[in-house]
């Protein structure tokens, strides 16, 4: 594929991305990329995917506990917040809300059900950014630069 | 950095909207803006450096608060402005947004997911110079520079308001610093800053009026002429113009003296109350392994150093010391640290502090005093400081000050300063920093002896590990008393003029940096006072009503509610200590509790069981005899909350010890003992 091609590609999927999912946090974590730090999103992203799995697993077993302690799921979803909104997983983030506001009532069931929520939009989002990361890669391969995008905001 | 504070420059920037990296041309501001940021999350501590670093600043950025602190406190001039999380596991923001704002006075922005709006309120009312919501945008982060100016520029008010004489003084600080010109303030600017970094002589700046504001630096020296004038005109008939006349220091003010001999009557007042250990004044308590003792410890570093500078400061000295840093009149005698009170105390923080520490004679202070705390001084202190730690629950204050400084001065110094601290919080010292009083460090008793459930190890046991190591916590039973905290954040302590004033004793220990060497490798010991803190959680509950004794004791003798810094910092050191988190009062407790973990555990840790026992039942013994005293109900410095109730204590740090990191600790805490047992 031509390297212009990719490169329209990745900008059409970027914005749908952005439109659908991300905030525009992802483009600013591109636009925050340079020569310097090639690789910034890449990492960025990465350290991104490593923490919330993390905190999906902690929040997981909390949750499995006979006693909830619901201070330290708090604690979690709230950290899983911040990193979601810093990078733009908009909906994760919501979820995350959405989350705390039942761990405050100690619903054990709600929250629960609130995991399995934040669960299916990280992995929705995770998926969509690896696409983006693979497109770019192969943008980067195929010689290419990764376009800046201006969404105009 | 190059900060031009042209107007001209500022244009520039001020056209935020369209700024961007190229636009910073001809003068360089805000260009290498020096940027501290802590953040746990890895994801938005990785975005927030790249942005800061894409807005030309020169970003540091941790994970963890006590590390921050560390930072911060071995380059006491390295930073401009602070960027802090407000949620954190090891430390609470606002915590630390004391700390730093009480020890190096620098602008603090925090930031959280959380846009309640209570949660804002909080960080304005603990002193935030700004308050971001996450996700962060870069646009935001390119205006964080006008906090810094504006900072500047009131400190370089007020430092006129204080006397243009200090100017003068100023002056040649200045030249150093030829960064700084900023247009309206001719190169004073870095003068009020630089004062505090660097000088430590005749700094003084008036701070009787604002907590945050840049405090006269009482160093060890211009304590000692102080303390020499005072003695010269006979205490009953010093004024404050006689004292100011005698001491001859060009600079100084008749308001700093006066100030600071209130905090001198004080602490003497302190001491003769407390005359049971003298070895009290071992600072054990100064867990210097909590940089949450953030004030406390900064004040410790100082007078440490200061002490040890000073090398011992005669008992006397150090009682004054105490009685001045500890300013607290209300804590009972036990409570050595007064300090806490006057933010100005810190500004004695070394002269204090070193007291404590270069006297060997820690008996004094120890007893019950708080000066025990101070005393880093040697160690003999150590059992006795225990119970004085536990009077002076503020004088933890000191005694992390002294800590912090000490490391050097005596063995015996740590050991007071960690048991100065409190029984508590040696556990946590020693764990961190295995704390060898030995003589590392002649002073550098780097973290106030945390030992005491000083407030101040309260804070700092929060997980500093790395201040632990700074201080010696020796709580335990150090005889050597050497509290050779291994400040390894020491070299913060001293410049710590630790607002909590609590350090008067302490002053000793603002060793810069003199800990550090040991220091660090025994902070990390501190990691196994974590521990520590847990259990003492469980001892607070023992004995909630302890706690307000305690507070006193640890919080540096803040008054409570006083300064707000202060108090929220001692209260944060608290609890710290007691892991608790709240900032309120309730945090005296669980730092006292925490401290008693400390003295626990550093009690044990030094293997010497039955110094530990001793110590702890020094503590316990403090502990009560603090409540029965009643010193701490008002003054945040009650330091030695450690009164829980002995059996409950004891059992609990007994328990604790074992399970405390085997952290070398050298702590002398043993000095807490306020029962002259012998360490």
């Amino acid at each position: 594929m031509e390297v212009a091609q990719m490169q329209r590609r990745l900008v059409d999927y970027t914005k749908t991305l952005f439109m659908e999912f991300l905030g525009c946090s992802v483009l600013q974590l591109q636009q925050l990329q340079d020569e310097s730090n090639p690789d910034f999103v890449v990492e960025v992203v990465s350290l991104f995917f490593d923490d919330s799995e993390k905190l999906l697993n902690d929040l997981s077993t909390a949750l499995d506990q006979p006693n909830v302690d619901f201070k330290k799921v708090d604690a979690h979803v709230h950290q899983l917040k911040g990193s979601s909104s810093s990078i733009g997983a908009q909906r994760v983030k919501d979820a995350c809300v959405t989350f705390r506001n039942f761990c405050e009532e100690q619903n054990i069931d709600a929250t629960l059900r609130c995991l399995q929520q934040v669960k299916h939009e990280y992995y929705l989002v995770k998926n969509k950014l690896e696409t983006l990361l693979r497109l770019e890669q192969q943008i980067m391969a195929a010689g290419g630069s990764i376009p800046m995008i201006e969404m105009g905001f | 950095m190059k900060f031009s504070c042209g107007r001209g420059a500022m244009s520039i920037t001020s056209s935020s909207a369209a700024w961007k990296p190229t636009d910073v041309v001809a003068d360089q501001f805000p260009a290498g803006l020096r940027v501290l940021v802590v953040d746990d999350d890895p994801t938005c501590l990785m975005i927030l450096e790249k942005m800061l670093r894409t807005c030309l600043y020169e970003v540091t950025k941790c994970n963890r608060a006590e590390t921050a602190l560390s930072i911060l406190r071995e380059n006491k001039n390295g930073f401009d402005i602070v960027i802090s999380d407000v949620h954190m596991p090891d430390m609470d923001g606002f915590k630390l947004l004391e700390h730093i704002g009480l020890e190096m006075d620098l602008p603090v922005i925090m930031m959280s997911a959380d846009d309640g709006k209570h949660v804002v309120m909080k960080g304005v009312t603990h002193g935030a110079c700004d308050y971001l919501i996450k996700p962060v945008r870069i646009e935001a982060l390119k205006n964080i520079w006008q906090h810094v100016v504006r900072k500047r520029k009131n400190e370089w008010k007020d430092f006129e308001q204080s006397g243009s004489v200090e100017e003068g003084d100023r002056q040649p600080k200045q030249s150093e610093d030829a960064d700084y010109s900023s247009s309206a303030n001719e190169g004073n600017w870095r003068g009020s800053k630089k004062r505090k970094d660097d000088e430590e002589e005749t700094d003084e700046r008036d701070d009787t009026s604002t907590l945050k504001k840049p405090r006269v630096v009482w160093s060890v020296e211009l304590h000692q002429q102080f303390v020499a004038a005072v003695n010269q005109l006979g205490i009953d008939k010093a004024v404050p113009k006689k004292i100011l006349e005698l001491m001859n220091v060009p600079g100084l003010t008749r308001e700093n003296v006066a100030s600071h001999l209130q905090k001198y009557r004080l602490y003497l007042r302190r001491l003769s109350g407390v005359s049971q250990h003298q070895s009290n004044l071992n600072p054990p308590f100064i867990s210097p392994q909590d940089s949450t003792f953030g004030p406390l410890s900064s004040l410790n570093g100082l007078d440490l150093q200061a002490l040890a500078a000073t090398g011992q400061l005669p008992t006397q000295s150090f009682a004054r010391l105490q009685a001045a840093g500890l300013g607290r009149p209300t804590a009972k005698s036990s409570i050595p640290m007064t300090l806490v009170d006057q933010r100005n105390i810190f500004s004695f923080e070394n002269p204090k502090l070193r007291f404590g520490e270069g006297q060997q004679q820690q008996q004094h202070m120890n007893n019950k005093q708080q000066i025990n705390l101070l005393n880093g001084i040697p160690t003999n202190m150590e059992p006795r400081q225990l119970a004085s730690l536990q009077h002076g629950g503020q004088s933890i204050g000191n005694m992390n000050m002294q800590v912090a400084s000490h490391g050097a001065q005596n063995n015996q110094n740590n050991s007071l300063l960690m048991q100065m601290g409190q029984p508590q919080s040696r556990g946590q010292i020693l764990g961190d920093t295995t704390v060898s009083h030995s003589p590392r460090r002649p002073s550098s008793m780097g973290q106030p002896i945390l030992s005491n459930g000083m407030a101040a190890n309260v804070a700092s046991r929060n997980g500093i590990p790395e201040t632990i190591g700074a201080t010696s916590y020796n709580p335990v039973s150090q005889a050597t008393s050497t509290l050779n905290f291994p400040m390894n954040h020491a070299s913060e302590l001293p410049g710590n003029s630790f607002p909590l004033g609590s350090t008067p004793g302490i002053s000793s220990f603002s060793s810069k940096g003199t800990f550090q060497e040991d220091v660090s490798s025994e902070i990390k010991g501190s990691g196994g006072f974590m521990p520590s803190y847990v259990k003492f959680n469980d001892l607070s509950q023992h004995k909630p009503q302890n706690w307000e004794l305690q507070n006193v004791g640890m919080t540096f003798n803040f008054p409570q509610h006083s300064s707000s810094l202060q108090s929220n910092l001692m209260q944060s050191v608290l609890v710290q200590q007691g892991s608790s988190g709240q900032m309120n009062g309730h945090n005296r407790s669980s730092a006292v509790v925490s401290r008693a973990m400390f003295s626990a555990g550093d009690i044990k840790e030094h293997g010497n069981a039955q110094n530990v026992n001793q110590h702890l039942n020094n503590l316990v013994d403090n502990i009560i005899r603090v409540k029965s005293e009643g010193v701490f109900d008002t003054s945040p410095g009650n330091l030695f909350p450690v009164h829980f109730g002995q059996e409950d204590l004891m059992g609990a740090l007994l328990k604790q010890q074992d399970s405390i990191a085997p952290t070398e600790n050298e702590f002398d805490f043993d000095g807490y003992s306020k029962d002259n047992i012998p360490v």
